[in-house]
């Protein structure tokens, strides 16, 4: 039984089609990554699972249960949190008092401002500045530690490394490392490739909407997932062993 | 000594104000509802004084252990029933659904109670004084009504600033979407402010009453002036602010009362247009989340 599976997912903004027929299965402990340009549908698609945005059409499981017409706070309280694009974070408020908003579902769990701080260290001197006083790599840190302290088992991060400094981002990876240790399911929306095929158990590359690409990051190599990224050749890898001619397609 | 006891009786007059206001300011800070209701709330708020009064005989400050929950419940079902719906449809939907509120309650209540001023006694409370000096009368009404206001700013202020309801609000007001991604049900969050907004307005209008020696049905249509006026002198979802824009108002309105008894509103609006010309931003910048 997979963690999170959406089938056949649509959506889109006004007339304009954001993703189309996707489907994307997630296992217990997995890290699946997201690529693609700018404009693919990733931040969408992520943002259909944690139900903040409506689909056109298709559905999504948590755990074998259809959660498709539960409102995204109700999915936060059954387990699936959202690190949004942009951070996101409560300007006014400090970093302990975002941290402890992010608690709000009153999930039980490891996860809680000592544990966030231990496995964000950046975080530490931080905790009573005001979140709209921090750098980009820091405010990372705490959309990261927020969304933790839901205690959840799908954790969703979306452009983690965007904008920061290559040091930082060496950072928040070794701290999500630490993270993937708890065993949650992750799915990570990045632009770096390289980064993303190291830490990505299994890769789907999204362009214009549509899955173009899929397969455990062991079997792809760095050319044909930036031939897929950029739209050179369209290949589909839906079952992890596809080395075979017939599995890469012009 | 004219002057300085006009701004004494401003800051006393600006408490008032500052306490319609304030429940202005709440409803606006997080959930960024203009309610042109807020004078019509505030006067029911009396009328449900006068009720608690002439039904059960009740004191008027008793009273307001039941009037204030009572409208704070009413406001909690306004927002879950009503304004969380119209919010759905567009932004300036719960703009409509105050603005029919404001027409409806007036009227309703000229059904009930007549166009005839209900009085809300308190004794001799009304008419006490302290004289500090010579030419500065304080009085006791007025700087109770002070008093009360600045505690009911600052116990807000603590509430935002140490309970999880109140850390909730300021999320909601900073970034209400990303709040609903937290587990949180905004609903309740938005609720809860505007149950909190319609009880503070009610407590507003029974002190107005009192000061005014009764209410009539169409009272709300000049106290929400004042509010909205203190609010944006003070600086839109600003607490604090709210209380300073309270205080300037009631000095402008006590300053033109010494040249003439027809002047307080009409310079009152004046210096409020001065501020929305100057300082658009009001005098105080921090917000009701800050």
């Amino acid at each position: 039984m997979p963690l999170l599976h959406a089938q056949s997912i649509s959506a889109g903004y006004g007339d304009s089609r954001a993703i189309s027929d996707v489907i994307l299965t997630l296992q217990n402990g997995e890290l699946l990554a997201l690529v693609g340009a700018n404009g693919a549908g990733k931040s969408t698609l992520l943002r259909v699972i944690a139900g903040a945005h409506r689909p056109t059409a298709g559905t999504v499981s948590f755990k074998d249960s259809d959660i498709s017409r539960l409102t995204d706070f109700h999915r936060n309280k059954l387990g699936i949190s959202l690190v949004p694009e942009g951070r996101r974070l409560f300007a006014s408020m400090t970093v302990i008092e975002n941290l402890i908003v992010g608690a709000g579902s009153g999930r039980a769990g490891a996860w809680n401002v000592e544990s966030v701080v231990e496995t964000l260290p950046m975080l530490k001197p931080l905790l009573k500045r005001n979140a709209s006083r921090l750098s980009g790599g820091q405010q990372q840190a705490v959309s990261i530690g927020r969304a933790l302290m839901s205690n959840p088992e799908v954790l969703l991060l979306d452009e983690v490394s965007l904008g920061l400094a290559p040091i930082i981002i060496d950072e928040l990876y070794e701290s999500l490392s630490v993270v993937r240790q708890s065993g949650l399911g992750i799915i990570l929306v990045e632009q770096d490739l390289a980064r993303t095929i190291a830490v990505a158990d299994r890769i789907m590359c999204l362009l214009e909407g549509h899955v173009v690409l899929e397969g455990k990051s062991g079997d792809l190599t760095h050319d044909q997932i930036t031939d897929a990224y950029f739209g050179h050749s369209i290949v589909s890898f839906s079952e992890p062993d596809l080395t075979t001619e017939e599995g890469v397609q012009a | 000594m004219i002057i300085l006891n006009a701004l004494v009786q401003g800051v006393l007059l600006g408490g008032l104000f500052a306490m319609a206001a304030l429940g202005l300011s709440i409803a606006f800070g997080v959930l960024r509802v203009v309610n042109l209701a807020h004078g019509e709330i505030m006067t029911l708020g009396a009328y449900l004084a006068y009720l608690s009064l002439s039904s059960f005989g009740l004191n008027v400050w008793v009273s307001l252990l039941i009037v204030v929950p009572a409208m704070g419940v009413v406001g909690y079902w306004v927002q879950r029933l009503m304004l969380q719906r119209a919010l759905r449809l567009s932004e300036l939907a719960p703009l409509l659904v105050t603005f029919g509120l404001a027409i409806m309650i007036p009227n309703a209540l000229v059904e009930v109670f007549t166009n005839d001023k209900k009085p809300l006694p308190t004794g001799d409370l009304a008419v006490q004084s302290i004289t500090v000096v010579d030419g500065i009368t304080i009085g006791v009404l007025p700087l109770l009504t002070l008093v009360v206001a600045i505690a009911l700013i600052a116990g807000m202020q603590l509430f935002l600033a140490r309970t999880k309801m109140g850390r909730y609000m300021r999320a909601a007001a900073d970034d209400s979407d990303t709040l609903r991604l937290m587990g949180i049900d905004y609903r309740k969050v938005y609720a809860f402010a505007m149950a909190l907004a319609f009880g503070i307005a009610a407590l507003a209008g029974v002190f107005f009453g009192i000061r005014q020696g009764g209410v009539t049905p169409f009272d709300g249509q000049l106290t929400v002036l004042f509010a909205f006026e203190a609010v944006i002198i003070g600086g839109l979802g600003s607490l604090w602010g709210t209380l300073a824009g309270g205080i300037v108002l009631g000095i402008a309105h006590a300053i033109a009362g010494q040249i003439s008894p027809d002047l307080p509103l009409l310079v009152g609006n004046l210096v409020f247009l001065a501020i929305l010309v100057f300082r658009p931003t009001g005098i105080v910048r921090s917000k009701v989340a800050a």
